[in-house]
């Protein structure tokens, strides 16, 4: 249970970041999952990512609705805001805080449940906004807190636990997102952290809305012979399409030589993507869109950095908002003044 | 003749035009021409749910004594809608006038013998006169206004200024319009005996007043409060409080140079996203509201919780219309007084505000900020379309430049530095609100807000213990809110009537013209308007001290009258209520009828 403290254990010689901090300060409560949960090592990925960027914990934001997904935002970055908020409406709220100061980091974790079923409106507009967050829908294709429905994203003609098929065919959030013209679109697995958290730091740097779908199996429910999204199925058709490397020497040089085109954000740092496929190019749209429906006809789950687009405005850019936040914008210079006032009641005469 | 001199300054002009056509600003222009010349009006615009084609109406009162609503009577009939025409017609009040387009023939069989008829060829004067068909059918409206201002004796100069100002912007279209307003006027001169014995004279009972709608005024009120985010969809009749919002921050607070806006409007996909988009602002403490109507309170239900759990300030301007579902969304109703006040499921009660003009407006939309940061709460601006669509005369809207809003009970990073430890729902003072932290704070202040069971450190709790004291708690925020929200207005009679009349928002004019009239005839009556809820001591203090009170709203099924029930300890027989809910705005006939029969009702007893 969460309110049973999780050790705070510091070990000697552990790694700091450049604000001196150790990854366990990225940590947060210990998780209420199932032993084994995808979910968990979703939140292990995030708590390195941060570590990694040498985020201020209090400058992030954590952000979800309703499910174990979204359960996980108390399981990482204890020293940050959270927001645990209702089922499916993480986006309108994340759009909320985001408005009123738009400093801060601000990461939504979801569900395939509560970003495509119940949540797919609020869904589709807040990547129409391109509102400055890193979205990540922790993907398992299943209700696991009412335990074991369909989602939205379960696989047509999959069995549940019981043997039920489902006779409706899946929303997939990277091509919805390739569709609605999101920014930055990724996919990852839950089981392959260094696949995942260069993928987190990415989506973190990008100015603009940031999805990242992650296959992650749910053990109780969905982790059998007849499901698509087991740990299973997940190791043996994964298809990297686009793989993203980090700047660091020590760690591009645990890759093999290829292809790797630089990406440059918004914040002026370069993300490395390392070309798998020699034909795979993140900036096309429309060849994206076609590259993930062939691999996914084939029964293959693509994934990397799919699409990156850094030239979209966000939100606030759009807007042309003022540059300080609002929420602590000084009065004085929101207040037009009585001399306003009575001014402006002449045309009510 | 002696009647028609006692109603000189006193009368209702009706006009009746197909919606699309032009005639809001002739219209306007005639509501504008009353109010320059000192005498008070009321204008009342009854639309349909429409862009183009259907029928619609505009109502002005002249009333020299300053009532407030309409009075539910016409004297002058301008019938511009053959569709409507039968229908107008009955509505004349005996007495009073027609006033037709004679263009074309008028229906003999629907001829009154208790009203005068005035034909005057309208289209045809302006078809003869204008070229271009567009101008021909707004001309023809303007020149009914020039007709009217021969025969009720308009001051012509008075309307030429208005004319001048109207398009000031596009001065070519003036002399146009001044030759429509004239065609009418000297039209009704050589025909018709002018003036009418109806007819206005210029008074002085307007100075310092202006004509504004409630929802115009609601949004400047938005903007001097120091509201920065706005997140709504568009929903009639609230949509022009938004624009208004959006207008004003336009023109004050965007940078002339840079054109960077110290404001955020998101036009949301739904209410839902919008109330989402408040409470999220709200919870990182920007100054954020809503503007919506009843199908909108609706969906937002579930977010309001979630904002009266976690403890999160909103401001929510309900702009009602009549229900249920759809009902008729361009009609008039305090239907959504119950559904505002104990929005979502579980136990949860909201701070209400009820604005009975568009002065209160400006007012409440100030106070509900306030209000709303410091409980930390969602906080309603109970509006209606008559108060918020309507111009209504007010007294000038005034500012005290030394006014800071009431941010609330927010830990700066000063303040966090110097205290040991940090708990989101302790009630440290003792008046049931805790301190809260916005995100980005210094560490100390960082929590976890949830709509999840919580106690009061703020942690996850599913310890009934735990989870009762938070409610518990809640309870005494709430005692805290009566305390702190505006009083109601009161109207003695005289010392120890019996009786009294309770009121709400919009109800308030048709109530104190029916005190009026009623005192007129030795009935003396006391005056209750509520004008928030959680109800503060007066409202219980006055229902105890009257053996009868009549509840004044409208809506079919005694809203207001129940929250009394539920929420003071009236006895529910002492409680009459007086309901009207067909979608026009109040008038006092109603309630003075019901109290004369009360009373003759004694009487007899």
């Amino acid at each position: 249970m969460s309110y049973i403290r999780k050790p705070n254990i510091t070990y000697k010689g552990r790694a700091k970041n450049a604000l001196g901090l150790s990854e366990s300060s990225y940590e947060g409560t210990m998780s209420t999952l199932c032993a084994g949960c995808g979910h968990d090592s979703i939140t292990a990925a995030m708590t390195r990512a941060f570590f990694e960027l040498s985020i201020p914990p209090n400058r992030a934001v954590k952000i979800s609705g309703i499910g174990c997904s979204s359960k996980t935002t108390a399981y990482f970055l204890s020293q940050s805001h959270g927001n645990n908020t209702v089922h499916g409406r993480m986006p309108s709220i994340a759009t909320g805080a985001a408005a009123a100061n738009g400093e801060l980091h601000y990461v939504g974790v979801s569900g395939d449940g509560d970003t495509l079923s119940i949540g797919l409106g609020q869904f589709a507009h807040v990547i129409r906004r391109n509102l400055n967050m890193l979205y990540v829908i922790e993907n398992n294709g299943v209700y696991g807190l009412t335990k074991g429905q369909f989602s939205a994203s379960a696989a047509f003609g999959a069995k549940t636990k019981k043997g039920e098929v489902n006779p409706n065919p899946p929303i997939d959030p990277v091509k919805m997102g390739l569709a609605l013209g999101a920014s930055f679109i990724a996919r990852s697995f839950s089981g392959d952290k260094n696949h995942l958290v260069p993928l987190i730091k990415a989506g973190l740097r990008h100015k603009g809305f940031a999805l990242i779908d992650v296959i992650s199996p749910c053990v109780t429910f969905n982790d059998h012979e007849d499901s698509a999204m087991s740990y299973k199925y997940a190791f043996a058709h994964m298809h990297t399409a686009a793989d993203l490397i980090e700047n660091k020497p020590e760690i591009t040089a645990d890759f093999p030589e290829g292809a790797v085109v630089p990406v440059t954000m918004h914040d002026g740092s370069d993300i490395y993507l390392k070309k798998t496929d020699p034909d795979y190019d993140p900036t096309d749209r429309a060849r994206a869109f076609e590259y993930v429906m062939r691999h996914q006809e084939k029964g293959e789950i693509v994934t990397g950095l799919l699409y990156i687009d850094e030239s979209r405005k966000d939100m606030h850019a759009a807007n042309q908002t003022v540059a300080a936040p609002l929420n602590t914008f000084p009065y004085e210079q929101l207040c037009p003044g009585s001399a306003a006032l009575a001014d402006v009641q002449k045309r009510f005469r | 003749m002696s009647a028609a001199q006692g109603r000189l300054n006193d009368f209702v002009v009706k006009i009746a035009t197909v919606n699309g056509t032009g005639s809001a600003s002739a219209n306007s222009l005639l509501l504008k021409a009353f109010f320059r010349m000192g005498i008070p009006v009321v204008g009342k615009n009854y639309f349909p749910s429409n862009i183009q084609g259907m029928p619609t109406w505009y109502e002005i009162r002249v009333t020299r004594d300053g009532y407030a609503a309409r009075s539910g009577e016409v004297d002058i009939m301008v019938a511009m809608n053959a569709e409507t025409y039968a229908q107008d017609i009955r509505e004349i009040a005996p007495g009073g006038y027609l006033i037709y387009d004679s263009t074309w023939p008028r229906q003999q069989t629907l001829s009154r013998p208790d009203i005068t008829v005035i034909g005057i060829p309208l289209a045809q004067m302006a078809n003869d006169a204008f070229a271009d068909a567009r101008v021909r059918i707004l001309m023809k409206n303007m020149a009914y206004v020039g007709a009217l201002a021969a025969l009720i004796d308009i001051d012509m100069n008075v309307i030429r200024a208005l004319i001048e100002q109207m398009f000031a912007g596009k001065p070519k279209l003036i002399p146009a319009n001044m030759q429509a307003i004239e065609l009418g006027y000297n039209y009704a001169r050589e025909h018709v005996a002018c003036p009418l014995p109806l007819r206005v004279e210029a008074m002085d009972k307007t100075r310092g007043h202006i004509m504004i709608d409630g929802n115009t005024a609601a949004a400047l009120g938005c903007v001097y409060a120091g509201a920065t985010v706005g997140a709504w969809y568009p929903i009639t009749p609230s949509t022009s409080l938004m624009d208004a919002f959006k207008s004003f921050c336009a023109r004050m607070r965007t940078d002339k140079e840079t054109g960077e806006k110290r404001y955020l409007i998101v036009q949301a996909e739904d209410e839902l996203s919008s109330a989402g988009v408040v409470l999220g602002a709200g919870w990182a403490g920007a100054r954020a509201f809503t503007t919506t109507s009843g199908p909108g309170i609706s969906l937002m239900g579930e977010l309001v919780g979630l904002a009266y759990y976690a403890e999160v300030p909103m401001v929510l301007f309900d702009i009602q219309r009549v229900g249920p579902s759809t009902g008729m969304p361009t009609r008039t109703q305090q239907s959504d007084i119950q559904i505002c006040a104990y929005a979502s499921h579980g136990d949860t009660r909201h701070v209400c505000l009820y604005p009975a003009d568009p002065r209160e407006c400006f007012d409440m939309a100030v106070a509900a900020f306030d209000l709303a940061e410091r409980l930390q709460t969602p906080v309603f601006v109970v509006s209606d379309l008559d108060v918020g669509m309507n111009d209504w005369m007010v007294p000038d809207l005034t500012w005290d430049d030394s006014c800071r809003p009431d941010r609330g009970k927010v830990l700066s990073n000063a303040d966090l530095e110097k205290i040991t430890s940090f708990h989101r729902y302790l009630d440290v003072d003792g008046d049931g609100i805790p301190y809260r932290t916005l995100p980005g704070c210094h560490p100390k202040g960082v929590y976890f807000n949830r709509g999840a069971g919580h106690n009061k450190w703020g942690g996850r709790t599913e310890l009934s213990d735990e989870y009762q004291d938070v409610m518990e708690r809640l309870l005494v925020k709430w005692a805290t809110a009566a305390t702190l929200v505006p009083k109601p207005e009161v109207i003695a009679a005289r010392s120890g009537a019996p009786w009294g009349i309770l009121a709400v928002g919009s109800c308030d004019g048709a109530c104190k013209e029916a005190l009026h009239r009623l005192a007129e005839q030795g009935i003396h009556i006391d005056y209750m308007r509520v004008r928030a809820f959680p109800f503060s001591a007066e409202v219980e203090k006055f229902l105890a001290d009257h053996e009868r009170v009549f509840v004044v709203e409208q809506n079919r099924d005694a809203q207001m009258r129940g929250m009394l029930v539920n929420e003071t300890s009236v006895e529910k027989a002492k409680l009459t209520s007086i309901l009207h809910y067909n979608g026009m705005p109040m008038d006092h006939r109603q309630i003075v009828r019901t109290i004369e029969d009360a009373v003759a009702e004694e009487a007899a007893a």
